[in-house]
């Protein structure tokens, strides 16, 4: 079986070899010719996608068939491995990893060269760029990371398992997810690339791959909240994000992901940021080989690194190597990328954008500076130092501030000037009804004054407050508009104004579900934590919570054998719910894990909605009691609808637009004015 | 940073004196106008800043807490000292015993000797955020640095744009004058209100 694989690799590299150099030959030729050579790369870039994904049954298969001759499959699995993490062997390791990431490139390559017809020039650029990404990982498959590489020995009888922390659910969709965003940015990174070499005229590229960006950016966000929600439901430390640099390396083209889809709309509507769309789309997807390197080489120490291997060399290479291909297009092409008009007003949504592009930059450059300041330090001081959560905590959160602020205030702005009249009239209503959050807070007991992380919280909350009056004000606008025209009630006016203009409203819902997010993180610094060694019939109080200990019991299976607490929960005197904290002890790979449960208090709470967070740490070695952690972390829950609504918002806006309604003029018009449409 | 108990009392003294004191508009129609009231609002904006600047300090469980977060746990999870949970982990264990061993220490125990004692036994790598001391000050200088040319760089850019010359017409087209164009726009914007 393994020859299988190894094969495939090896043809699906000859064939990316070969649409690569065909493709590159052929896009100086004119002739019929050329155009016959162009041909034969495109079917060779389709085979790759065949001989890839060949490769990858093949490594799924030997998993399913506990086929342990292969070191990998060795490493990451066992007999008793449930089915679905059988499948999930495939990105579990470094090599069947990389295997995946080739194998979503080729997928990925394969659709765009089906759709070649579109703009057969420029996708024959493209796909020669895609070629060339292609390559690279086809060659650290065939000599530095061989997925289908062999034991050496005797064989053994069965696998060491896979890593325990990896066995729960959404790890068999969180890193499909984050490699879907990461890959995905090849494709608009490739059409950019392309249309600077061939000063492909006007902005067709961005229409050809604004949905591939979007359907990216939403798999990429995706992955990351997962990987967050993964951390808080299988970690056990009652926390969801610590700024580690494997995290860090999945946030950062995020960033300039969102400043790109942002920035682009000044291309697109006023033919300006042409050098600065085209940088960030090379660095989102510069920052996505970076996170690779990261993950891969061993350079920087995190709990989610794969193995320390040679192949961080091939990725900086590649990096180096691709930077200066970028570096050179945009310096010699630069005449080609001049903006077509100007400026009118401070006031404006452009400005606003290029800001809010300034912010997402600057908040990209603190998390890359503070994950490589400890290699820097240790260059220049002879020591490493740890650059950890109160590093980012209070750098970050301060300019992530001013761009939520920016979030609220950026689309009552409009395109090329805002009048002060207008400002006033949109802004009233968010600001008055932000500002009544903030004093509620004040009388509800929070005080900023009193600690920073309060403080922090509480603009935080204003301003999410102030993102959410201002999404409704302009749907409640424009939804009266068109139901006073059309004669609808307003909920349907407000789905057929969605309709109009997708990308608007879509982009609208998308920021409510960032202020839900926000929400979701402003309640961290009222977290609570107890514990506590339980015995039956013990109780732990928290928060409004008594946790009162009614058993543990143990069970085994051929996977693992695990043991679990029974907590009955009491709120106000009333039982409300049984929770069931787990311990686990893997038998493959004899390592042990805990396994939280998590209580939303949705019924009680709703608005402001709580988790309760219980964790069964083990026993103590001394006194062999059971011990109990137990957090409430309120609004927690809010991150995830706040992710549910972000992906609903991208949906949105990735549907094709309704016909506009025609509206009679009330007097003639002299003159015809342009003025730009409300993105 | 914990201030000592004297301190931060008058702290509170000097800001309870100022916050009581006659209101502006008193002021004024008291005819003291020889700069008492800047003066005092100017105290008053000053405790009121030192009292943001020095908050925090509090009992023992606090600083526990407060120095528990500025360190990392170093058996290799990555964690900060009081977060790291994970199963059978023993350096968290010790680490939280010795801090609360060198706060049971008592005042004489600052929070910058406790941490020094963990950065002689663990090493620099203990503290989990640079230290604004040395070469380590480039940390915390750098990104707000990045800011401020990024927004000079912003202004620059937003200035270039807006004098930037009006592109070439074709021969026979005319523009408008300003105050043409933005009344067309408000009649735009009123008919479609959007």
């Amino acid at each position: 079986m393994s020859q299988i694989g190894s094969f495939a690799l090896l043809l699906a590299l000859g064939l990316s070899a070969y649409s690569f150099l065909a493709g590159f030959l052929a896009l100086f030729g004119k002739d019929a010719a050329s155009a016959r050579l162009g041909e034969t790369a495109r079917r060779a870039g389709i085979a790759t996608f065949a001989a890839v994904l060949l490769a990858g049954i093949v490594l799924v298969m030997a998993a399913f068939n506990n086929d342990f001759s292969i070191a990998y499959i060795f490493h990451h699995s066992n007999r008793d491995l449930p089915a679905a993490y059988k499948f999930a062997v495939l990105w579990s390791g470094q090599e069947g990893s990389l295997l995946f990431w080739s194998l979503l490139l080729a997928g990925y390559g394969f659709v765009l060269r089906l759709r070649y017809k579109t703009d057969q020039r420029l996708f024959a650029y493209a796909s020669v760029i895609i070629a060339s990404v292609q390559v690279f990982f086809l060659l650290i498959l065939n000599f530095a990371a061989l997925p289908f590489g062999l034991m050496q020995g005797s064989l053994p009888a069965d696998g060491s398992g896979l890593n325990p922390l990896l066995q729960y659910p959404e790890m068999v969709i969180h890193p499909p997810m984050l490699y879907l965003g990461y890959v995905g940015f090849t494709v608009p990174f490739a059409f950019a690339l392309g249309a600077l070499i061939m000063k492909y005229p006007g902005d067709r590229w961005i229409h050809i791959t604004r949905r591939w960006t979007m359907v990216t950016w939403c798999f990429l966000t995706i992955g990351v909240f997962l990987g967050a929600h993964w951390a808080y439901a299988v970690l056990g430390w009652g926390g969801y994000w610590g700024w580690d640099p494997v995290e860090n390396a999945s946030l950062m083209p995020w960033l300039t992901g969102t400043a790109f889809l942002h920035s682009v709309m000044m291309q697109e509507k006023r033919g300006m940021l042409k050098v600065w769309n085209m940088s960030l789309i090379f660095a989102t997807f510069l920052l996505s080989m970076l996170g690779t390197f990261l993950t891969r080489s061993g350079v920087i120490s995190s709990v989610h690194a794969f193995a320390q291997s040679s192949i961080g060399t091939w990725f900086l290479v590649f990096i180096v190597l691709t930077l200066a291909v970028c570096t050179f297009f945009l310096v010699a092409n630069r005449s080609y990328l001049k903006s077509e008009h100007k400026l009118e007003s401070l006031v404006s949504r452009e400005s606003s954008f290029l800001f809010n592009n300034l912010l997402l930059l600057v908040v990209c450059f603190t998390i890359l500076w503070g994950t490589f300041f400890p290699i820097l330090s240790e260059f220049v001081q002879g020591h490493k130092v740890t650059v950890g959560p109160p590093f980012f905590n209070r750098v970050a959160v301060p300019v992530a501030l001013l761009l939520l602020l920016l979030t609220a205030v950026g689309p009552l702005l409009a395109w090329r000037k805002t009048s002060l009249e207008s400002l006033k009239r949109n802004f009233l209503f968010p600001a008055l009804g932000s500002l009544t959050i903030g004093v509620m807070m004040i009388v509800f007991g929070v005080r900023p004054w009193e600690d920073p992380s309060f403080f922090y919280a509480t603009m935080a909350a204003v301003l999410s407050a102030l993102v959410i009056f201002t999404v409704v004000s302009e749907f409640l606008r424009g939804g009266r508009v068109i139901a006073g025209k059309s004669h609808q009630n307003l909920l349907s006016a407000m789905i057929h104004l969605c309709h109009r203009n997708t990308r608007r409203y879509g982009g609208y819902i998308v920021h409510f579900g960032v202020a839900l997010v926000v929400i979701g993180i402003l309640g961290t610094p009222f977290n609570k934590e107890v514990e506590k060694e339980m015995g039956f019939g013990d109780k732990i109080s928290i928060g409004p919570y008594t946790l009162v200990c009614q058993s543990y019991t143990q069970d085994d299976n051929p996977n693992y054998a695990n043991e679990w607490a029974i907590m009955n929960v009491f709120r106000s005197g009333k039982q409300i719910t049984t929770m069931y904290p787990e311990r686990r002890f893997y038998k493959a790979s004899q390592q042990p894990q805990t396994l939280p449960r998590i209580y939303p208090s949705f019924r009680e709470d709703f608005f402001l909605v709580s988790d309760l967070y219980l964790v069964y740490e083990g026993r103590n070695e001394t006194t062999g009691q059971p011990i109990i952690k137990a957090h409430v972390n309120p609004l927690v829950p809010w991150i995830w609808i706040g992710l549910i609504v972000m992906v609903f918002g991208t949906i949105v806006a990735l549907v094709p637009n309704a016909a506009a309604v025609r509206v009679a003029a009330t007097t003639p018009i002299r003159a015809p004015a342009h003025v730009g449409a409300g993105d | 940073m914990k201030f000592p108990f004297r301190f931060r009392f008058w702290v509170a003294q000097r800001f309870s004196a100022a916050i009581s004191a006659p209101s502006l508009p008193a002021l004024a129609a008291e005819g003291q106008r020889d700069g008492k009231s800047a003066r005092r609002l100017f105290h008053a904006l000053i405790l009121c800043a030192a009292i943001f600047l020095f908050m925090g300090a509090g009992d023992d469980s606090a600083r526990f807490k407060d120095l528990g977060h500025r360190m990392m746990c170093t058996c290799g999870c990555g964690q900060v000292l009081l977060e790291c949970n994970h199963v059978g982990c023993q350096s968290s264990e010790k680490m939280r015993g010795e801090l609360q061993a060198a706060l049971d220490k008592g005042g004489s125990n600052s929070d910058d000797l406790v941490l020094q004692g963990f950065v002689q036994e663990y090493g620099p790598t203990v503290i989990a955020a640079p230290t604004a001391t040395g070469f380590n000050r480039v940390a915390w200088i750098m990104p707000f640095l990045v800011l401020a040319l990024g927004i000079a760089f912003a202004v620059h850019v937003v200035r270039s744009w807006k004098n930037r010359p009006e592109p070439a017409l074709a021969d026979g087209i005319t523009i408008r004058p300003g105050s043409e164009l933005d009344e067309f726009r408000r009649r735009a914007r009123k008919e479609t209100d959007l």
